[in-house]
């Protein structure tokens, strides 16, 4: 296997698309192998996970608690397979222990947990919560004097929960300009409110809800598409150049299932695992040389 | 000779509660964005008007459960556990409990059965927070047949209940002719040498693990306690008194759960040598069903090993 590129400065947008259709396929081959996995907002995520981890953050994999990282909390926990593969792939531990994920014993669990796995940065799962900790990591820094950013991930569905509401009450009160809160704007959650026929589920927020609302809490709001890898890393760049002293927050504007034809905006994938047919097709679409898929 | 298979707890709360809607217009079923998974998108379906999806913001659920119920409604809340009890716990208290307000809180997926997900959505001491709650009724069934008749009888009553559903199909411990009541523990085996008491699906494993004691020569009277709270004292105390030994088990926390009911019971109506079997102040973890049965001694195997080093070592003394 050979090792992807890091880009401190995001300039080389080809290597990062690389390594968010790697995560991609990492994510489908764990959780077509273990059977259990959120499929959705791991694919949704891909490409942010990816321009953060191999571009934005200064991170050092060697040593994941070297005090003056970048931090990085998944609000979102439940779509820890995505964050999994990606530290996998950028070196915090072998890709081939994705498939232990939420087996017995595993560094893996079902949602992050940082005492098993080195490279987390909090445990996660039940939703609002990851932005609260990375508001007090942003604090932390602040008051130890430490160069440190603060990242966290959430999703728009998790942006219900009036926790995150608190925490972006605060973050703007103190001005926590070093913290970025990047929202998976998939339009999708679990299982939301009825559209028009009872497969059809409605968004989460309406068209440019999240954009007025964190605004309205004083923070910079970036709006982007979350799967064009330029979009991203400028934004990324913007959010942490500190061009004022507000918390920065990045809608990103992504696709649930996104890569999978089958998947992408269909809610049921939040948590629907692949057939066969559908594992192979999955591979194809993105990219994975069939060959290499059984020379594994 | 174990326990054959039911029907999974959480198709039968959507089925119950949708027929309890055809009938009663107070029903309503409040979800917190999971109703695919607790099976509450059959109400969706049957009543869709009474299905009012409050989004992943389940402390604002309960409260508008509150004041729902306090106009006449009756709330059923359909979402995890985890999130049903311990992240709207003060809305619980204060808008629920405080002044006893008919909502039904049927958590889904309790216990350590909570697919793919670990330790965040495993609560381990649920049944020790509600039934410390003054004014909530707290159930856990043990099959499909009971949890049906659990829920029609929450919808009978007038005030707070919470129910804990387990997430994974279980065995089916009673028949059609079993009549739940909400006052009563149930003797599910006769027997002589020591007394088992369990609650929820733990208690076809301690069926099957009395069958397995008795391949070995020890005769176990097994008591079921669906409800902890109203707790049967009468029936609690007259199940240890049958063999004078006591081993509680439950999927859940020893402290403050089952153990810590039927331990508060015999200390003080008729003190009994007893052992508590359950998670020892810890938390779950990710792992299949079967190891996670295993790891923290509750499958019918493993209770039997620590019954008999419990008989064994009381026989020393
Ligand atoms: C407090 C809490 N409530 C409910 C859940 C169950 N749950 C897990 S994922 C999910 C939907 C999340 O939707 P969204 O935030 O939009 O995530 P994405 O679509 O990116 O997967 C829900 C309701 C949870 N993990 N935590």
């Amino acid at each position: 296997m050979t090792s992807l590129p890091v880009v401190p400065d995001a300039g080389d947008i080809d290597a990062l698309r690389e390594a968010a259709r790697r995560i991609r396929v990492e994510v489908v081959r764990t959780i077509n192998t273990v059977r259990v996995g959120h499929m959705g907002g791991s694919l949704s995520e891909a490409d942010v996970l990816a321009a953060l981890y191999f571009g934005a953050m200064r991170i050092r994999p060697d040593q994941p608690h070297w005090p003056e990282r970048d931090r990085f909390t998944l609000s979102k926990g439940h779509a820890s397979v995505g964050l999994y593969a990606t530290l996998a792939l950028r070196g915090f531990f072998p890709v081939e222990e994705l498939l232990t994920f939420d087996q017995a014993d595993t560094r893996l669990q079902g949602h992050p947990d940082m005492t098993r796995l080195p490279g987390l940065d909090m445990s996660t799962g039940s939703l609002g919560m990851g932005i609260s900790a990375a508001v007090g990591m942003a604090l932390a820094a602040r008051l130890a004097g430490s160069p440190s950013r603060t990242f966290t991930l959430l999703g728009d569905g998790e942006c219900q929960e009036g926790s995150v509401w608190e925490a972006a009450m605060v973050a703007s009160r103190y001005r926590l300009n070093r913290l970025v809160a990047i929202v998976d704007h998939n339009k999708l959650q679990q299982f939301g409110w009825q559209g028009t026929g009872h497969e059809d589920r409605l968004p989460p927020e309406e068209p440019g809800e999240l954009v007025s609302k964190w605004s309205a809490f004083g923070w910079r709001v970036l709006e982007i598409d979350g799967h064009d890898m330029a979009q991203i890393a400028d934004a990324l760049a913007s959010a942490t150049s500190q061009t004022d002293d507000r918390p920065v927050a990045i809608i990103a504007n992504t696709i649930k299932g996104k890569g999978l034809s089958f998947a992408e905006g269909q809610y049921l994938w939040h948590v629907k695992i692949p057939t066969p047919a559908e594992f192979a097709q999955a591979m194809a679409e993105l990219g994975e040389p069939v060959d290499a898929e059984a020379a594994r | 000779m174990t326990l054959p298979m039911g029907r999974a707890m959480r198709e039968v709360f959507g089925e119950t509660v949708t027929a309890l809607a055809d009938t009663d217009p107070r029903v309503v079923m409040l979800d917190g964005d999971l109703g695919t998974s607790t099976r509450a998108e059959i109400f969706e379906r049957a009543h869709p008007e009474r299905f009012l999806q409050m989004g992943i913001a389940e402390q604002n659920m309960l409260g508008v459960a509150a004041g729902m119920a306090a106009s006449g409604f009756m709330p059923f809340i359909s979402t995890f556990v985890a999130f049903a009890v311990v992240r709207p716990l003060d809305q619980i208290r204060v808008l629920i409990a405080q002044p006893k307000l008919n909502v039904k809180i049927i958590g889904s997926y309790a216990g350590l059965f909570v697919g793919a997900a670990g330790k965040t959505h495993q609560i381990v001491d649920d049944i020790s927070i509600m039934r410390a709650m003054p004014n909530m009724v707290t159930i856990s069934p043990a099959d499909d047949v009971e949890t049906g008749q659990a829920i029609r009888w929450a919808a009978a009553y007038d005030g707070p209940v919470y129910i804990r559903l387990v997430r994974d199909v279980t065995q089916r411990l009673f028949d059609d002719a079993y009549a739940f009541d909400v006052a009563k523990s149930v003797v599910v085996r006769e027997g002589t040498d020591v007394t088992l008491i369990s609650t929820g699906a733990e208690t076809p494993r301690v069926v099957d693990a009395a069958e397995i004691l008795a391949q070995t020569g020890t005769s176990c009277h097994v008591l079921h306690v669906p409800t902890l709270k109203p707790l049967d004292v009468a029936g609690i105390v007259a199940a240890a008194n049958k063999t004078g030994l006591v081993v509680t088990v439950e999927e859940h926390s020893i402290i403050g759960g089952l153990g810590g009911a039927v331990a508060e019971t015999l200390g003080e109506h008729s003190p009994t040598a007893m052992k508590r079997l359950g998670l020892q102040d810890t938390f779950g973890e990710s792992a299949s069903n079967a190891d996670l049965l295993d790891r923290f001694g509750l499958s019918s195997n493993r209770v039997a090993e620590q019954v008999t080093a419990f008989l064994a070592q009381r026989a020393r003394r």
